[in-house]
């Protein structure tokens, strides 16, 4: 039996790169349950869930690029995929705030949220994930059409959202923020070519 | 046909009587020990809790806490140490091969007596002491340590500071041949903290040069580093080669990365909230929930007099 193209990326690419995406979470629980995360190994999960949300997110953002440069034009088949897998991600991330950070005090969480602002940010950029994460599926593309696309640029100020609350967090040593904040930049750049480009030609 | 074999073993090769009649218990032996070390293996922690719980001070210090101990292991393995780099494991990755001998101290300033010490000359005629101290992270953890060491004031005594020295400046080692963190300029090279002078003499800051009972580890600051357990662990500046005794106050480098964030002071202090997050709690290593964190760490019977009538906010 032959596949075809489309049933190769359904039956296998599309397993195969779903499980990968889940790898950095089962190596997490791996080690988690082996004690083999740091002496502080709820920080760790904080910190792991939280650079794995920025990954996905420059992965999807990833995808235009790729698919308009080297006409992979099947890579459209994974960027909802990547995309729910950062609001998975950041879903953890945002659990392990409330839970190992805060325990559930409210008052806090509020305080935080409202004080300080790599929190403010953080939480923004969390919250404005989950109208796209509730439109991803075809039937909400179909029914909201051009609204569709208009809302799921919101992706662009998540993503920003995501570098600058890292890049506010750490102390003094900003050389993972920063190589985060040039991918984002050539990812959007080249948005902003192609758009000043298209409007030269009209 | 058959081909017998000659006898062909060689009398090296025959176990001795002895052992052949202890086979069973060394069989039994072999497989505890065995069994020691894979469960060891399959759970790190447990390997070393052995030190955590049957670990005793040999000269305990009436300052010690009593609270339960961090595991050797916690202690040597997550450490902030950026001249190893900034990843909480970098330190004991990366100052494995730190060369601690010879070493010698630098003191310098307003002394009677500044000189350069060989670390052995430091040591000579101190009593050391097992000191079990609490110690707070500004990033909001916190562990309970045994120091070995000694009281800062007992040297600072012995090179007899003038009326000058109101204040100490610690200086780390500055090589980046050894120490790849001070190749990326992230903090102020060379490392530098400093403390008043009644900071200096109070008897709970040592120098320390172990931790439970051993020489200190290299991640750890070795061979010679401060430890002032009421103040947030960056003023504990370790691998020191430079005491030097001033009139005004030290500029000390977190300070100078952000001086809005890390006070000359850094007291430990649950109601001054670091900008971006809050000092109100920290959490234990190796504890599930935070714990709320003390005023000046649990010390404050011992220092907050020290700083009466001062506006900690204001010198947080």
């Amino acid at each position: 039996m032959t596949l075809s193209k489309s049933q190769l990326i359904k039956r296998i690419f599309k397993p195969t790169v779903f499980f990968l995406s889940l790898v950095p979470f089962l190596i997490l629980c791996w080690n988690f349950f082996n004690d083999t995360l740091s002496a502080n190994p709820l920080d760790d999960i904080t910190d792991e869930t939280g650079t794995w949300t920025l990954r996905f997110l420059l992965i999807t953002l990833s995808i235009t690029p790729l698919r308009k440069i080297f006409h992979w034009h099947n890579l459209i088949n994974f960027r909802k995929m990547f995309g729910l897998f950062a609001f998975f991600y950041g879903t953890l991330h945002f659990i392990t705030y409330i839970w190992f950070d805060k325990f559930f005090e409210w008052q806090e969480i509020l305080t935080d949220i409202s004080k300080r602002p790599f929190i403010t940010i953080g939480f923004a950029s969390f919250v404005l994930m989950i109208p796209l994460a509730v439109t991803s599926f075809q039937k909400m593309i179909r029914l909201l059409k051009k609204k569709w696309q208009i809302l799921h640029r919101l992706i662009y100020i998540i993503t920003i959202g995501g570098v600058v609350h890292y890049w506010w967090l750490v102390k003094s040593d900003i050389q993972r923020p920063l190589m985060y904040a040039i991918l984002l930049t050539v990812l959007l750049g080249y948005r902003i070519v192609i758009f000043f480009i298209s409007q030269k030609k009209v | 046909m058959l081909i017998q074999k000659k006898n062909d073993i060689p009398s090296s090769q025959i176990t001795n009587e002895k052992l052949y009649l202890h086979r069973k218990e060394f069989i039994k032996n072999v497989s505890l020990a065995t069994l020691g070390i894979v469960s060891g293996i399959l759970s790190p922690k447990n390997l070393f809790s052995q030190d955590k719980n049957s670990w005793k001070p040999t000269n305990p210090s009436s300052y010690n806490t009593t609270e339960e101990l961090n595991s050797y292991k916690d202690i040597t393995t997550y450490n902030n140490f950026y001249e190893f780099g900034t990843d909480k494991s970098d330190p004991a990755e990366n100052a494995k091969n730190f060369k601690i001998k010879p070493w010698s101290v630098s003191i310098e300033g307003a002394v009677k007596k500044p000189a350069t010490y060989t670390l052995e000359d430091i040591i000579k005629g101190q009593t050391m002491e097992d000191r079990i101290y609490r110690l707070r992270c500004v990033e909001g953890w916190s562990m309970v340590i045994p120091w070995l060491g000694f009281p800062l004031a007992n040297l600072i005594k012995k090179v007899e500071p003038t009326s000058k020295a109101k204040y100490v400046e610690f200086i780390t080692l500055n090589d980046s041949s050894q120490m790849p963190g001070q190749k990326r300029p992230y903090l102020n090279w060379p490392y530098t903290e400093g403390l008043r002078m009644d900071e200096a003499m109070h008897p709970l800051t040592i120098l320390a040069t172990g931790l439970y009972g051993k020489i200190l580890p290299n991640q750890n600051g070795a061979p010679l580093r401060l430890v002032v357990p009421w103040k947030y662990g960056f003023k504990s500046c370790k691998s020191i080669v430079k005491i030097r005794f001033v009139e005004n106050e030290p500029k000390t480098s977190w300070n100078l990365a952000n001086s809005d964030e890390y006070g000359f002071y850094s007291n430990v202090n649950p109601e001054v909230d670091h900008p971006r997050w809050s000092q109100a709690r920290e959490r234990r290593i190796g504890e599930f929930f935070k714990r709320k964190t003390l005023m000046f760490n649990g010390y404050a019977d011992q220092v907050a007099s020290l700083y009466s009538g001062m506006d900690l906010k204001k010198n947080f």
